[in-house]
């Protein structure tokens, strides 16, 4: 029982950091329709740029900080330079210009931080906390990770619901056509959604780097997980998308836990499992709207 | 491709043959091997072209059909002593299997699910290599040994007739594959791509449709892993990564989706950029880290700028060439309906 309080709990920080990945494309694909596989790439390369910055300023909040206003710098620029000429031709054109982004951003990461290892640190302790005397199996860092994840998200669904930014967005995303007639800029309503998708991506890259270390493939695991994550939950959805990265992050960190050695090997085919049931009982996503598909 | 007739297409592959055959003998050895590789690539990207563009399902997975098509010849080899042609069926009849299966899962699925679902059993199959480390070796993988024929004589090199056997398979799929896609099964492919609900009120099956197409870009990367096993010699999880599925899905659409010479065009792509980017790296003496590094990069930027350039692809770009020059009044009327 312990051991399951132990796995769930640690889990759940491995499964913010999954959702916080799903969110972005979730808002990348509400906006434009489009899947961004430069997601995790772009968070490698935000991660290296706190890396610098920590080890000049000596200070971890400053890297923190300057990671996130690099995300959304480089979420910007990546869709103003090389999605916007891309959209309106065939759909694959885009997703396949992403791939392009995720690989130079990986080459030019190899280019001027090479391939090895680096270890990245955490701001705050990663001593395991106890409650009397169980191991809870997570640490003060594991809390900031949940926390700062579940902040940020409940900042962007605040700020979708209460604003009037918030207000375009969410009209952008619902009827471009429409949006557009009625005097809403919706090309920078999608600009400002990358720029946000990139936040999400440059704090998920922070948060998950000290478990993971970080190299110019950092980050592909992760992309993939935040991808399924996003598919369980429902692309239109961004309830779905945390929910389907606790889900993902809880069952996997269960399975690694309990198969022992051979876990983490199988920990694809663990998620391609939970995946599987779930598209077949609900082919798009848990959170989809019933809604017909037009023809 | 629709318009073009049987003996055109096998002329045309003829004639590549002639030139693959006296290109292995002229070139190097390294040469041969890339040759090889290629038309690896080509036979995979071939079946993934129609899956996605007639049929409209995209698969960010083939390169878990390539590891059935690679264990499955392995095994073979190193148990039953098969010859590689037999191999080489079997190869293909299993992962056919494994493509009705995964068609038949994935066909109510759609656009990003269908990715989505695809690219995780990208990652995830390969990774049945740890569960059994006993049959299929694990990390160290299977080692393959593939001789040439001995009436070829002992000095024939083995990466030519590696080259010859690889390129041969790839022009042999396309010849049936370029059949395939102006046949009955073509045309309803099409349809479920265009219109679902419209094909089937006009008697197609859809679901039949779309699984038969999971099937034949299977099948086709089921080859494919079945001549990289033979050429590589060996047979790990490392070889069938993510990057392999990605890899596979952009040479299709830098290619031209949908189109077959589209397919050679954009696994020349995939093959050769990289290595022609690294020799001109290291030429000018840049230091390790770096140029190992810039040709990835430089790979990214060619990636991106192709697509902005030709949105229709390379082949795309060939069509507009030869529209230009007035080659074929045919080749227009052709661009119009590839757009759709």
């Amino acid at each position: 029982m312990v051991e399951f309080l132990q796995f769930t709990l640690s889990g759940i920080s491995f499964g913010m950091i999954y959702a916080a990945i799903a969110l972005s494309l979730v808002l990348i694909w509400r906006g434009t329709r489009l899947l961004n596989f430069a997601q995790g790439g772009m968070a490698m390369f935000t991660t290296y740029i706190a890396i610098e910055v920590i080890y000049h300023t000596h200070s971890y909040w400053a890297g923190f900080v300057i990671a996130l206003a690099a995300g959304v710098v480089l979420g910007a620029v990546a869709e103003l330079v090389v999605i916007r000429p891309a959209l309106g031709k065939p759909e694959l054109n885009a997703v396949i210009i992403t791939i392009g982004l995720l690989i130079l951003l990986e080459g030019l990461a190899g280019v001027f931080y090479g391939g090895q290892y680096r270890s990245f640190p955490a701001g705050f302790s990663i001593v395991g906390l106890k409650a009397g005397s169980t191991a809870l199996g997570v640490s003060r860092f594991d809390v900031f990770v949940a926390a700062a994840v579940l902040v940020t998200t409940l900042l962007l669904a605040a700020g979708f619901k209460y604003t009037s930014a918030g207000l375009r967005m969410r009209a952008a995303a619902f009827n471009a056509t429409v949006a557009r007639l009625s005097g809403i800029r919706v090309a920078r309503v999608i600009t400002v959604g990358w720029a946000l998708a990139g936040l999400l991506g440059a704090l998920a890259g922070v948060l998950v780097s000290p478990a993971t270390f970080l190299y110019p493939n950092s980050m592909d695991t992760i992309f993939v997980y935040g991808f399924t994550a996003a598919v369980i939950g429902g692309l239109d959805s961004p309830v779905g998308a945390v929910i389907g990265g606790l889900l993902l992050g809880v069952v996997l960190n269960l399975a690694t836990g309990y198969l022992g050695s051979q876990g983490s090997d199988l920990q694809a085919l663990v998620a391609l499992g939970i995946l599987v049931v779930v598209l077949m009982l609900r082919p798009e996503g848990i959170f989809s709207g019933a809604r017909v598909r037009r023809v | 491709m629709n318009t073009r007739s049987t003996p055109r297409v096998l002329a045309a592959a003829l004639a590549t043959a002639v030139v693959v055959a006296i290109l292995s003998i002229k070139l190097n050895a390294f040469r041969d091997f890339q040759i090889a590789e290629i038309a690896i690539y080509v036979t995979a990207v071939a079946g993934l072209t129609l899956l996605t563009g007639l049929s409209g399902q995209i698969s960010l997975g083939n390169g878990a059909f390539m590891a059935i098509g690679a264990y499955t010849t392995a095994l073979l080899m190193l148990h039953l002593n098969w010859p590689f042609l037999g191999v080489l069926v079997i190869a293909g009849a299993v992962t056919a299997l494994a493509g009705a299966v995964v068609g038949v899962a994935a066909a109510r699925l759609h656009g990003p699910y269908l990715a989505g679902a695809t690219l995780l059993l990208g990652v995830a199959l390969p990774n049945i290599a740890f569960a059994w480390p006993g049959v299929f070796g694990a990390d160290q993988g299977l080692n393959v040994v593939y001789t040439a024929p001995g009436f070829l004589g002992v000095n024939f090199p083995l990466t030519r007739w590696q080259a010859w056997v690889c390129s041969a398979v790839a022009l042999i799929v396309l010849v049936l594959l370029a059949n395939l896609g102006r046949s009955r099964i073509g045309r309803n492919w099409r349809a479920v791509r265009d219109n679902e609900v419209a094909a089937a009120l006009a008697g197609v099956n859809v679901a039949v449709a779309r699984v038969r197409a999971f099937v034949v870009s299977a099948t086709c990367a089921g080859l494919a892993g079945a001549l990289l096993a033979a050429v590589t010699g060996l047979v790990a999880p490392g070889a069938f990564t993510i990057t392999l599925s990605i890899a596979l899905l952009t040479a299709a659409v830098i290619g031209g989706l949908g189109t077959l010479p589209g397919a050679v065009w954009g696994s020349l792509l995939i093959v050769l950029v990289p290595t022609y980017a690294t020799d001109v790296a290291t030429s000018h003496g840049l230091s390790s880290s770096v140029a190992s590094n810039i040709p990835v990069a430089a790979y990214g930027v060619v990636l991106i700028l192709v697509m902005l350039v030709f949105p229709q692809g390379i082949q795309g770009g060939v069509r507009w060439l030869l529209g230009l020059f007035g080659m074929t009044s045919a080749k227009k009327t052709q661009m119009k309906e590839g757009t759709q």
